[in-house]
């Protein structure tokens, strides 16, 4: 299966992902009017210190963690893609204590969000991955 | 300081109705001009450290910026345009040599534009390059006085090397330490993929690439910097490098703050030492001089390699040329002075040397006059900027040509000329590891293979229409040029006619 893989050495901390990943989530078809003067909330977020950064978003795991831990059966994995289904989700937030990688992240409603490969917008293919200038997010499929 | 004479050259404009302070333009700008105003909650702008690379506008995902030239004038004149009288201010508060880089901006006559090429109607066909083949494959190197056969009548191979070019372009010097590991990358590689040559320059081979060897040419220049057995055996062919277009007659300094790690090991000199390219070759003053040079190269590699002498375009060209042709030398290499550079005094840049157009016709017709063409190959460089350029410097004489500024510009140059700040936030003119990693060398190469590619496609399509299937049948065919808007002297130069006229 295709997912998303982040190389750390060319990633130019410069933060456009997230902001292509909130744009692609917003629903909106101008980015500007979409996060004009608002803190973004992305799935995807770079992780920063000194000269390294890489950005970190679900890994689609074989045997996640966060389905597992789901109490109401909100998160599910359909085609190999983990999916979350924000009007089952109760806010529990067990998911995001048991994510090893904290790509599992409270929304503006309540419900947990966390990447689906833009599976659910109008993307096509992920987001931040189409936005990076650098290819240091590559989404492919690697045995 | 209390008077300010020089106004900023550019000026940020951004558009606050787009902007999202996603702040991309802050943290891909090296020369700190973009910052965030916490209390404003907006993006503001110090231009005075533009250099108007344009990479804030190419990154900002709103289309928020642009950079426009100020309209703020001083009372100019023809005489004293603003340009000039800021280079005054600049020298009387800095007293020092004022330095450039990249080809000179200056609006002198640029040939090509003034040179059209010929196409075939009615008496003779052109020939469709997507339904027939179509050659640009050249070979460089000195080619034999005649044909010998052996006693049994069979074909002797005389030939001394020569190098295969599978499109006659050649990616022109440019050393490690002006441009980053990952330019050389990327560089290295598609020259392999293209099969054709990328050349390191004085700066050395680093050895990660030493596995393109194949598709490497090294240079040996005044420093000799990184010159040893291995690396002129790890070559296709070597380059002695006499002169550069963009500065004739003067030498490299790459500052110590450059000699960094590799770039210090590459080098063989210490970390932090001035790279001073001297003038001159010490140990050449003349043409018997540069003779034993090359027999020394050739002696070192065992005569498996072609020798490249590589000079700038200066007044008396020909007779130099003619000399080398003379020298052993198996390719000469001329280059223009609109050829680019990592750093130059600008006053030399802007004012020494002559066109490559003019030098290269006037090198052809000498050495084909003296019966010495074919002792070597000629390639050209100095600001060949599109495949109609590889296509009339060819009809002129060239056997390939040399591109540097068009492949930097590739691989994301924008051409701000100010490669000797180190401060490239394209990744290519610096050795700060944080900007070098903005280019990455899968992108990069890619990128490369694509302008060759699509050059080798349209130097296909013109010989097409001209009725000629191969390169070689195009070479030195001035007929196939024509001049517009050039007097007698200048076509008489370039051996041309003047558009109107017939065969």
């Amino acid at each position: 299966m295709k997912r998303i893989y982040v190389n750390e050495k060319w990633c130019l901390g410069c933060h456009l992902c997230e902001y292509y990943c909130a744009f692609a989530a917003s629903g909106e078809d101008d980015m500007a009017k979409a996060l004009k003067d608002i803190t973004i909330n992305p799935r995807i977020k770079i992780e920063e210190q000194g000269d390294i950064s890489f950005a970190v978003s679900c890994r689609h795991c074989d045997e996640p963690l966060c389905v597992k831990g789901c109490i109401t059966g909100a998160l599910t994995v359909e085609n190999g893609v983990i999916s979350i289904d924000q009007n089952k989700c109760v806010g529990c937030y067990t998911c995001i204590l048991s994510c090893p990688y904290g790509a599992v992240m409270p929304s503006e409603t309540g419900a947990v969000q966390k990447c689906e490969l833009c599976t659910k917008n109008a993307c096509g293919e992920p987001a931040c991955v189409k936005g990076c200038p650098n290819r240091a997010i590559v989404f492919e499929e690697r045995g | 300081m209390a008077v300010n004479y020089i106004y900023p050259e550019y000026e940020v404009i951004r558009n606050p109705d787009r902007c999202i302070a996603c702040r991309v333009c802050e943290r891909q700008c090296a020369n700190e001009v973009h910052r965030y105003d916490e209390d404003l909650k907006r993006m503001k702008a110090d231009e005075t450290k533009c250099v108007n690379c344009q990479r804030c506008v190419s990154l900002c995902p709103t289309r928020a910026l642009k950079i426009v030239k100020t309209d703020n004038t001083f009372k100019e004149s023809a005489n004293w345009s603003n340009q000039t009288i800021s280079e005054i201010y600049k020298q009387a508060e800095s007293g020092g040599v004022l330095l450039s880089s990249m080809g000179t901006p200056k609006a002198y006559p640029v040939y090509w534009d003034k040179m059209l090429i010929n196409a075939s109607q009615v008496t003779n066909p052109p020939i469709d390059p997507l339904r027939e083949p179509m050659e640009t494959r050249t070979f460089l190197g000195k080619k034999p006085d005649g044909i010998v056969r052996d006693k049994d009548g069979k074909l002797k191979n005389n030939l001394t090397p020569q190098l295969e070019l599978s499109v006659p372009i050649m990616f022109s010097a440019m050393s490690y330490g002006s441009i980053s590991y990952n330019a050389h990358e990327s560089l290295a590689r598609a020259a392999q993929e293209l099969g054709i040559y990328y050349n390191t320059g004085e700066g050395g081979l680093h050895k990660d690439f030493y596995q393109y060897g194949k598709n490497t040419i090294v240079q040996v220049a005044s420093g000799r910097f990184g010159v040893h057995k291995d690396y002129l055996e790890a070559a296709a062919a070597i380059e002695i490098k006499m002169g550069q277009g963009a500065k004739p007659g003067i030498g490299g300094h790459l500052p110590g703050a450059k000699i960094v790690g590799d770039v210090s090991a590459t080098r063989m000199i210490p970390e932090g030492a001035d790279a001073i390219s001297p003038a001159p070759h010490h140990d050449i003053y003349s043409i018997e001089d540069l003779r034993q040079l090359v027999y020394s190269l050739k002696e070192a590699t065992e005569y498996k390699k072609p020798v490249i002498v590589k000079i700038a375009a200066v007044h008396n060209v020909a007779a130099i040329a003619s000399g080398i042709a003379r020298s052993g030398a198996d390719i000469i290499a001329i280059d223009g002075f609109r050829g680019g550079t990592g750093a130059a005094p600008t006053r030399i840049r802007d004012n020494v040397g002559i066109p490559i157009e003019l030098a290269l016709a006037n090198v052809d017709e000498r050495l084909r006059q003296e019966g010495i063409r074919n002792n070597v190959s000629i390639v050209v460089g100095g600001s060949i900027r599109s495949s109609a350029d590889v296509v009339k410097a060819v009809a002129l004489g060239a056997d390939a040509v040399y591109i540097g500024t068009g492949a930097l510009l590739a691989l994301g140059c924008h051409l701000c000329r100010s490669c000797h700040a180190g401060k490239c936030n394209w990744g290519i003119a610096t050795q700060r590891p944080e900007l070098v990693k903005r280019l990455n060398p899968d992108v990069g190469y890619k990128r490369l293979v694509n302008l060759i590619t699509a050059w080798d496609h349209e130097v296909k399509e013109i010989m097409g229409g001209m009725g000629i299937n191969s390169i070689e049948a195009l070479r030195g065919n001035r007929l196939m040029l024509r001049g517009v808007g050039l007097n007698e002297k200048e076509l008489e130069m370039l051996g041309i006619k003047h558009a109107g006229e017939a065969f």
